[in-house]
């Protein structure tokens, strides 16, 4: 009963603060988003009052009847991959329409959805909202497999994931409002920043928890992933969101860091949010899925630990070559370069791990277009943190940076790794989540691999293309001692590739939508498409017969 | 528990452990990827030992090559420089009306010029110097204040109605409508007047009482056939050429309002050489006019074939 009382007291408080902040709010962007809170805890104060079952408190019975503890606790990772599918299909069709915006500028419509607003919308629900709640479901499922036991802080874990979602829908409804502290990767205001501080130490408590009450002498490689990205995440955003409000009822802030110094931070934080959001978190995805779906070893142990550590000590200091060629001082841009050049092999270390961990299991890539995924993924991870060091160059950032050849390098990991690693998770989790024998239908999975395979191909090579244009027609000088092209020459250049480049996503999102209606599928009905196994040989019984002379007629 | 067994189809032996039926082979680290690990490393601090890379309490280490950015972009930026430095010595010393004489430096002022445009001519007169509405064409003949090589350096030099610029061009043409100097209806008799100096409707009873208030009020800057006068910068209506479009409702709105288009005073941001240069490349795209003749269409191609 004290635990009812004080769980609603803390809603019931923090809805009359919002209430009374939305009230007293110095601009219109800050009230709305009180409003968002007051709602959002006015739902909190409505579930913790309704829940609890009030004959068994009554009779001093406990909350409940306690959780079946012989049970891995799976609620808030059902949630998580459902809200994955929906941000994933939200983002790229974001993305969708910010590249055809930049191809036929018409399209923006001001003020709320114009390409400034709508690039960051597209980032943060593919990063943090996608990509993100892949990460919370995976890790929860991972860390409880993996540790044998059940997650610690159960409470906490649905606060986790319903307050996350509460991140992403401030996030993306204040950029739309306008509200942004112009900062890439880490646009949302100061008061937002703070709610997702709160969430993500909850986070830290439930992984970390279930880890101390594991049942497993050691700790598998993937919760070390998981654990280094959940822990610098918490660095990176608490460093680089340093700011003062301007008023603390209005969406405005200061940053801390002025200048070359809050590009340094930025670039700190922006390459981090790579390299362990998107790379330290993602692989520890890869390290239990891979090794599940193929059912072999994971190919080195000793591979793994030199990687991890080598991957975690390099990759925080590679963020200068953000900054090649500005006012950053020229040893800091030196070093950015260096380290990323030491990076290379350390990131090929979890492609290598990854692919021969398909040592005597190759065959299955012929019938399993789950593996296909992940395999497929791994081999675009190995070429983007191949093409990252190369582009950290400074002789090759002159060409490429600013162009969008570092778009194409994005969207070849983003796309390629993440995006196929996710999707392999989610038809792995799927059936198993839901009681289900299989997915609803393997033709689509593969249909998926395709579309999304051949989407990547034409965003990555259209701008591959379209950048070394750019970096080339800016550059290029005449005979006489003149550039020879205007900015403007350049842009009509690649507006060909910036069209193939939606077409490529088209090809995406397509994908995700047969992912989506799968999914959908498996879990609503759970029933099997009828459909041709995808990998079968030709019985020919017709020929199955010994040759005997046919008599003429 | 941890048990050690060889998997069968690698080979390896296992390190024992076991995690919801993953384990792990003991692979030794792949000789390539540890040498190349190493080489990367080799190659990191070489490059810390030749370029700036240790920071310090008042200075980095500058590296034994002595390179630094700043110094890269001088270097580049001063050969640039002085590629073109003997053209520019040469424009300097060459007045523009000596320039069609020297076909060698009249090519090397257009190229330089072409180059000056689109970094500063080209967000309002277009990529092609194509213009727009309000932004003349400067590939064709039709000039408002006169297309000698010393008429579009004076436009370059000083602008067209720059504040604060003594010399500029200028000339304000009344707003007819809006100060109350034509009526409304007088406005669309003169519109209808001035659209049938081009052929754009025929002549009727409206363009005649046009006529009347054309001279009345118009012919003064845009003489008695409406063919212009490029003292006052005053455009040729008898053409079918329009700076601010020639429908009715444009050429209405034009009566009414008036229109004091602003070029800026380029004197003010590049140097004479520059400015030299780009007066070159404006009368080379095709309506440059030669100093012995006026806007004669034969003359104007035959100046055209500087480009």
């Amino acid at each position: 009963m004290v635990t009812v009382i004080s769980r609603a007291g803390i809603w019931l408080v923090l809805l009359l603060l919002s209430f009374a902040a939305m009230l007293a709010a110095k601009d219109s962007g800050f009230a709305i988003h009180m409003g968002v809170f007051a709602l959002a805890a006015l739902i909190g104060l409505w579930v913790s009052i309704s829940k609890p079952d009030y004959s068994r408190l009554a009779k001093g019975l406990g909350p409940k009847a306690l959780a079946d503890n012989t049970r891995y606790y799976d609620d808030v990772i059902r949630w998580g991959v459902i809200a994955t599918v929906f941000w994933g299909m939200a983002g790229f069709l974001v993305g969708l329409v910010i590249a055809l915006q930049l191809s036929w500028p018409d399209l923006n419509l001001e003020p709320w959805l114009n390409f400034g607003r709508m690039r960051p919308l597209h980032t943060s629900a593919v990063i943090f909202a996608f990509g993100g709640n892949a990460l919370l479901a995976t890790s929860f499922y991972v860390v409880q497999r993996t540790c044998r036991a059940r997650l610690a802080f159960e409470p906490l874990a649905r606060f986790v994931f319903w307050g996350y979602q509460l991140f992403i829908v401030l996030a993306a409804t204040g950029y739309l409002l306008g509200i942004s502290q112009g900062k890439e990767y880490a646009e949302p205001e100061w008061y937002v920043d703070i709610w997702l501080t709160i969430v993500w130490v909850s986070y830290l408590a439930v992984f970390v928890g279930t880890i101390v009450k594991r049942s497993e002498p050691h700790i598998y490689v993937a919760n070390w992933f998981y654990l280094s990205f959940i822990i610098t995440v918490a660095l990176l955003h608490l460093v680089n969101n340093m700011a003062i409000p301007v008023s603390f009822l209005g969406s405005q802030s200061i940053s801390f860091f002025a200048g070359v110094q809050g590009a340094l931070v930025q670039w700190w934080y922006g390459h981090n949010a790579v390299g362990f959001f998107l790379t330290a978190g993602f692989l520890g995805m890869m390290y239990y899925f891979v090794p599940k779906q193929a059912q072999r070893p994971v190919y080195s142990y000793r591979l793994s630990i030199i990687h991890f550590w080598a991957l975690i000590f390099l990759y925080i200091w590679a963020g200068p070559h953000h900054l090649h060629y500005t006012a950053l001082p020229d040893w800091a841009q030196t070093l950015g370069m260096v380290f990323s050049i030491m990076l290379w092999m350390p990131s090929w270390g979890g492609m290598i791990n990854g692919l021969m961990t398909l040592n005597g299991a190759w065959d299955k890539l012929r019938t399993d277009p789950v593996l296909r995924m992940f395999v497929m993924s791994l081999a675009f991870y190995g070429m983007s943190t191949f093409e990252g060091p190369m582009m950290s160059v400074k002789a090759v950032n002159s060409l490429s940076h600013y162009t969008n050849w570092t778009i194409g390098h994005v969207h070849s990991g983003a796309l390629g790794w993440n995006g196929m690693v996710t999707f392999g998770a989610i038809y792995y989790l799927t059936p198993r989540l839901w009681g289900r024998e299989q997915m609803y239908s393997l033709r689509m999975v593969n249909w998926h691999f395709w579309s999304a395979t051949l989407g990547i191909v034409f965003y990555a090579a259209s701008m591959w293309v379209a950048g070394i244009t750019q970096g080339l027609m800016w550059r290029e000088y005449g005979a006489d001692g003149y550039l020879v092209n205007s900015f403007a020459d350049a842009v009509a250049a690649i507006h060909p590739m910036y069209v193939l480049r939606a077409f490529g996503g088209l090809l995406y999102l397509g994908g995700a939508a047969v992912m989506a209606y799968n999914v959908w599928r498996t879990i609503a009905k759970g029933d099997i498409r009828n459909e041709a196994p995808l990998y079968n040989i030709d019985q020919n019984r017709d020929a199955d017969r010994p040759l005997t002379a046919v008599p003429a007629e | 528990m941890s048990v050690k067994k060889i998997d069968e189809p690698t080979g390896t032996e296992t390190m024992g452990h076991e995690w919801d039926g993953i384990e792990e082979l003991n692979t030794p680290l792949p000789t390539w990827w540890l040498w190349t690990f190493y080489a990367c490393i080799a190659f990191a601090i070489g490059y810390c030992v030749v370029y700036p890379a240790i920071p310090g309490l008042k200075e980095g280490s500058h590296g034994t090559a002595g390179w630094t950015s700043r110094g890269d972009l001088a270097k580049e930026m001063d050969a640039a420089k002085a590629a073109r430095a003997p053209v520019l010595a040469a424009l300097d010393a060459t007045p523009i009306e000596d320039l069609p004489k020297n076909a060698d430096l009249m090519a090397k002022a257009v190229a330089g010029g072409k180059a000056a445009f689109k970094v500063n001519c080209v967000p309002c007169h277009g990529s092609a110097a194509q213009g727009s509405v309000g932004f003349p064409n400067l590939n064709d003949d039709d000039w408002l204040w006169g297309g000698t090589l010393t008429d579009i350096q004076q436009t370059l030099t000083h602008g067209i109605r720059q504040p604060g610029d003594m010399e500029t061009r200028n000339s304000a043409m009344p707003a007819f409508g809006r100060d109350g100097i034509l009526k409304a209806a007088e406005v669309q008799d003169v519109v209808s007047y001035v659209r049938s100096l081009s052929g754009l409707e025929p002549a009727g009873a409206a363009a005649q009482r046009g006529s009347a208030l054309f001279a009345a009020n118009c012919v003064a800057c845009h003489g008695p056939e409406g063919k212009g006068n490029r003292m006052f910068g005053a455009p040729n209506l008898a053409d079918k050429i329009w700076l601010y479009g020639g429908d009715r409702v444009a050429i209405t709105n034009t009566v009414t309002n008036a229109h004091a288009g602003v070029m800026p005073a380029w004197n003010t941001r590049l140097d004479g050489a520059t400015i030299k240069m780009l007066a070159a490349y404006v009368h080379s795209l095709g309506g440059g006019e030669n100093f012995s003749q006026p806007a004669a269409p034969a003359a104007a191609e035959a100046a055209s074939g500087g480009q």
